[in-house]
C-alpha cells in the first residue's frame, strides 16, 4: 500500500503512525488466539513457552495434551453433550426465526419494531439475568437438569441472530421477483420454494451457524440450570480454569479455534454466494 | 370536465377500495402468523423466566406461609412494646408446627437477612417449643431472651407481609429502622451501590478503550481497497467467532506471573525476575481481556457506518483549503457519530452484563455486579437478593437498549 502521491513529509509521518497502530491494534485482536496454538504442543505442563520450545528443540514438543484430550471420558463426553445441545437448539431456533425474519420484513406487520425489539431482547438481556430467571422458572416445571431444559435456554438465545441475519437478507430482497413469479403463475408455496428460497438460504445458514456457535460457546445458562449429566465443553472448560489448570484447556482451545475458522470461512463462501446470486460484484 | 361516473373496480366487479383492504388484511394476518410461533416461544421460554426474576425480587413468601397463625396475631398489634400473649401463643404454635413439618429452618434463613442471629433464635427456639407452658410471653422470654426485644417483633410484623421490598433494599446497601424508616447502612457494610459504580465505570473505561483501539482500524478497513480488506477483516472476525473461554484462557496464559509477557518482560530485562508484574486476577485483567473480547463489537458497526461516507467530502474540504486535521475534525468525525453511539452503546451494555470473564481473570478488585448475583444464587441461595440485583441491572439494560433502539434503530444491527 502506498502512500498518496500528494503526501506532504508531515502527512507521511502521520500515516506511518496510523498505519503502525492499526497493526498494533490487528496484533492486539489476533495475536492471543496465535499464541495458544504452538503453547497447547507443550511437552511440559506450563502455560508458557519453555526453553526447549524457544530452541525448537522438538523434545519440547508433544502431542500429549491431545493425547490426554482424546483419552478422557469426561471430555469426551462433554463434547459429544456440546453437540447435541447445540444442533437441537439450532434446529429449533433457525426454524423459529426464518418464519419470523419472514413476518417481520412484511410492510404489512403491526407494532414492526416492538416486536423486533423483542425478538432481539435475548441478545442484549444480560445472560446472568437470563439464567438466573431461566433457573427459577424451568425448576417450577422440571426442565432444570434435563436436556430439554437446556436445548430450550439455547434456542432462545440463538433466535436473535437467526432473525437478524434473516431479516437483513431480506431487506435486500427485490419483492418485485416473487411478483414475478406470481405473474407467471407460480402458486405461493411453489414461489416460496423455487424463488425466494434460494436467495434466503445463505441468510439462514448464517444465522443457523451464529445460533450454533452461541449455543457451542454457552456457558452462563449451562452453569445454573445444567446437571452433571450435561455437562458441556465450555463447562467443563470453565471447571478446568478454575480448578485444575492444565494445558488440556489449551488443546481444547486450540481445537476450537480450529473450529470457528471452519465457521467463518463457511460464513465467507456463502456472503461471496450471495453477493454472486444478487448480481453485485464480488469483492 | 366530466365527473366521474362509477368507482374504480377489479375484474370481479368489487370495488377496489375493498379488494385492496382485504389483500391488505390477509398479507398483515399472514405476517402475524409467521412471527407467532416465534413469539409464543419466546413469552414461554424467555418473558417468564424474566418475570418470574422479577417477581422473586418483591415475593415474601416465608413468613405469611410457614407461620400463618402468628401473621394473623400480629396484624392487630400496634408496635409498641412486647406483643400481647396472643401473638405469643400464635408464635409457639407455628414454631411446634414448623419442626414437625421440618419448615422452619426456611423462616430462620428468611429472618437471618434482616439481622444476624435470626436462625438460630428460630432453630433453638422450635426445638424447645414444644416444652413450652402458658403464659407463653414469660416462657419464651426466659427460653431466649431475644424474645423480649421489642426489634424481634417489629421486624417479624414487618416481613409477615406476602410482598416486601427489602430485597431491593439490601441490593441499595439500605435497611429499614427499627421504626420502619430506610436509611444508608454504615460504610462498611455497604458492598452493592460501591460495586455498580465500579462496574459502570470499568465498563465504561473498556468502551472506551474500544473505541480508541477501533476506530483506527475501522477507518482502515472502511478506505482500503475490497482486496486488502476482506483479508484483514478476519482478522477481527476470527477473535468474534472464537470462544470466549479460549479468549479468557489466552489471555491467562499470557498475563499471569509465569505467563508469556512475564516471561519476555524478564528476558528482555525490563523487570527482574523476583518482581514479576500483576496483571491477572485484578482490574488490569479483567479490563485487558474485555477489552479484546468486546473489540469486535465496537469495531463492526463502526465499520458498516464509515463504509458508506464517501470520500468525496473530505476531497472538497481539503481542496476548499481545510488543513488536514480540521477537515478530520469538521467533515469526516461527525459523519461517524451514529457509528461511534451504536458501537458505543452496544459494548457498555455488554460489558456491564459480563460474568465470564470477570469470574475467572477478575479477581477480587475486577469484580462486576454480575458475580454478586451468581454469589447468591448460588452460594448463599439468597435468591431474592439476587433478584433484586438483577432487575436493578436488567433496568439499567433496557434503559440503554430503548436508547440504542430509539437512536440507531435494531434493524442495523448487523455481524459480519
Amino acid at each position: 500500500m502506498a502512500m498518496p502521491p500528494y503526501a506532504t513529509p508531515g502527512e507521511k509521518v502521520v500515516i506511518t503512525a496510523f498505519r503502525l497502530f492499526c497493526a498494533a491494534v490487528f496484533l492486539f485482536l489476533i495475536g492471543p488466539i496465535l499464541v495458544i496454538i504452538p503453547l497447547s504442543f507443550n511437552a511440559e505442563p506450563y502455560f508458557t513457552f519453555t526453553k526447549d520450545m524457544l530452541s525448537f528443540n522438538p523434545d519440547g514438543y508433544s502431542l500429549r495434551w491431545y493425547q490426554d484430550f482424546f483419552t478422557s471420558s469426561d471430555w469426551l463426553r462433554s463434547i459429544q453433550n456440546s453437540f447435541i445441545i447445540a444442533i437441537a437448539a439450532t434446529i429449533v431456533s433457525t426454524v423459529l426465526g426464518t418464519l419470523a425474519a419472514l413476518g417481520l420484513s412484511s410492510r404489512f406487520m403491526p407494532y414492526r419494531a416492538a416486536v423486533m425489539g423483542l425478538m432481539i431482547s435475548p441478545m442484549v438481556v444480560p445472560l446472568i439475568i437470563s439464567a438466573a430467571g431461566m433457573f427459577f422458572f424451568y425448576s417450577k416445571t422440571g426442565l432444570v437438569q434435563s436436556y430439554a431444559g437446556v436445548i430450550l435456554a439455547h434456542a432462545v438465545l440463538g433466535t436473535p441472530f437467526v432473525v437478524i441475519t434473516v431479516t437483513s437478507t431480506l431487506m435486500g430482497f427485490d419483492h418485485s421477483l416473487t411478483r414475478a413469479a406470481a405473474s407467471l403463475g407460480a402458486s405461493p408455496i411453489r414461489t416460496f420454494f423455487k424463488v425466494v428460497l434460494p436467495l434466503v438460504t445463505p441468510g439462514v445458514v448464517s444465522g443457523a451457524l451464529f445460533a450454533f456457535i452461541t449455543s457451542f460457546d454457552e456457558v452462563v445458562v449451562v452453569l445454573f440450570i445444567s446437571g452433571p449429566e450435561q455437562r458441556t465443553v465450555p463447562i467443563q472448560m470453565w471447571a478446568g480454569i478454575r480448578e485444575q489448570i492444565s494445558p488440556t484447556i489449551l488443546a481444547v482451545a486450540t481445537l476450537l479455534v480450529v473450529l470457528s475458522i471452519l465457521l467463518l470461512t463457511t460464513l465467507e463462501l456463502l456472503r461471496r454466494r450471495s453477493e454472486r446470486l444478487r448480481g453485485m460484484s464480488p469483492g | 370536465m366530466t365527473s366521474i361516473a362509477a368507482p374504480l373496480t377489479t375484474a370481479d366487479g368489487q370495488p377496489l377500495k375493498v379488494s385492496l383492504r382485504r389483500a391488505q388484511r390477509r398479507s398483515r394476518l399472514r405476517a402475524v402468523a409467521l412471527v407467532l410461533p416465534l413469539f409464543l416461544f419466546l413469552v414461554i421460554s424467555f418473558l417468564m423466566p424474566i418475570a418470574e426474576m422479577l417477581l422473586r425480587s418483591v415475593e415474601n413468601p416465608e413468613i405469611v406461609e410457614l407461620m400463618p397463625r402468628t401473621t394473623e396475631a400480629i396484624q392487630d398489634w400496634d408496635g409498641q412494646g412486647l406483643p400481647p400473649e396472643a401473638v405469643f401463643q400464635a408464635a409457639r404454635e407455628d414454631l411446634v408446627a414448623g419442626r414437625l413439618a421440618r419448615n422452619i429452618g426456611t423462616v430462620g434463613s428468611r429472618l437471618n437477612y434482616e439481622f444476624s442471629g435470626g436462625r438460630s433464635l428460630i432453630t433453638r427456639s422450635s426445638r424447645q417449643a414444644a416444652r413450652w407452658e402458658a403464659p407463653f410471653k414469660d416462657a419464651m422470654i426466659a427460653a431466649d431472651r431475644r424474645w423480649g426485644d421489642p426489634e424481634v417483633w417489629q421486624i417479624i410484623q414487618r416481613e409477615a407481609e406476602p410482598y416486601t421490598l427489602s430485597y431491593y433494599l439490601a441490593a441499595l446497601d439500605m435497611a429499614y429502622t427499627p421504626d420502619g424508616e430506610i436509611v444508608k447502612k454504615p460504610a462498611q457494610q455497604s458492598i452493592y451501590v460501591d460495586l455498580f459504580w465500579r462496574t459502570i465505570w470499568m465498563s465504561m473505561l473498556i468502551t472506551a478503550l474500544t473505541l480508541v483501539l477501533g476506530y483506527p482500524v475501522a477507518y482502515l478497513l472502511a478506505t482500503l481497497p475490497l482486496r486488502y480488506s476482506n483479508l484483514l477483516m478476519i482478522l477481527v472476525l476470527l477473535p468474534f467467532w472464537t470462544s470466549l473461554l479460549v479468549r479468557t484462557t489466552t489471555w491467562i496464559a499470557i498475563l499471569q506471573t509465569q505467563g508469556v509477557l512475564n516471561d519476555m518482560l524478564v528476558w528482555v530485562g525490563l523487570i527482574g525476575n523476583q518482581s514479576r508484574a500483576q496483571m491477572i486476577y485484578n482490574q488490569t485483567g479483567t479490563i485487558v481481556a474485555m477489552t479484546h473480547i468486546l473489540l469486535p463489537f465496537m469495531i463492526l458497526p463502526l465499520y458498516s457506518v464509515m463504509k458508506t461516507i464517501s470520500p468525496a467530502y473530505m476531497r472538497a474540504a481539503r481542496s476548499l483549503g481545510a488543513p488536514p486535521f480540521i477537515a478530520y475534525l469538521r467533515i469526516y468525525l461527525p459523519q461517524t457519530a451514529p457509528g461511534i453511539g451504536a458501537g458505543g452503546i452496544l459494548v457498555f451494555i455488554l460489558s456491564i452484563g459480563y460474568y465470564i470473564t470477570p469470574a475467572l481473570v477478575g479477581g477480587e478488585s475486577g469484580r462486576f455486579i454480575t458475580n454478586f448475583v451468581a454469589y447468591h444464587m448460588q452460594v448463599s441461595l439468597n435468591w431474592g437478593l439476587a433478584a433484586a440485583i438483577g432487575t436493578i441491572l436488567l433496568g439499567a439494560v433496557l434503559i440503554l437498549y430503548w436508547l440504542y433502539n430509539r437512536l440507531i434503530g435494531i434493524d442495523s444491527l448487523k455481524f459480519g
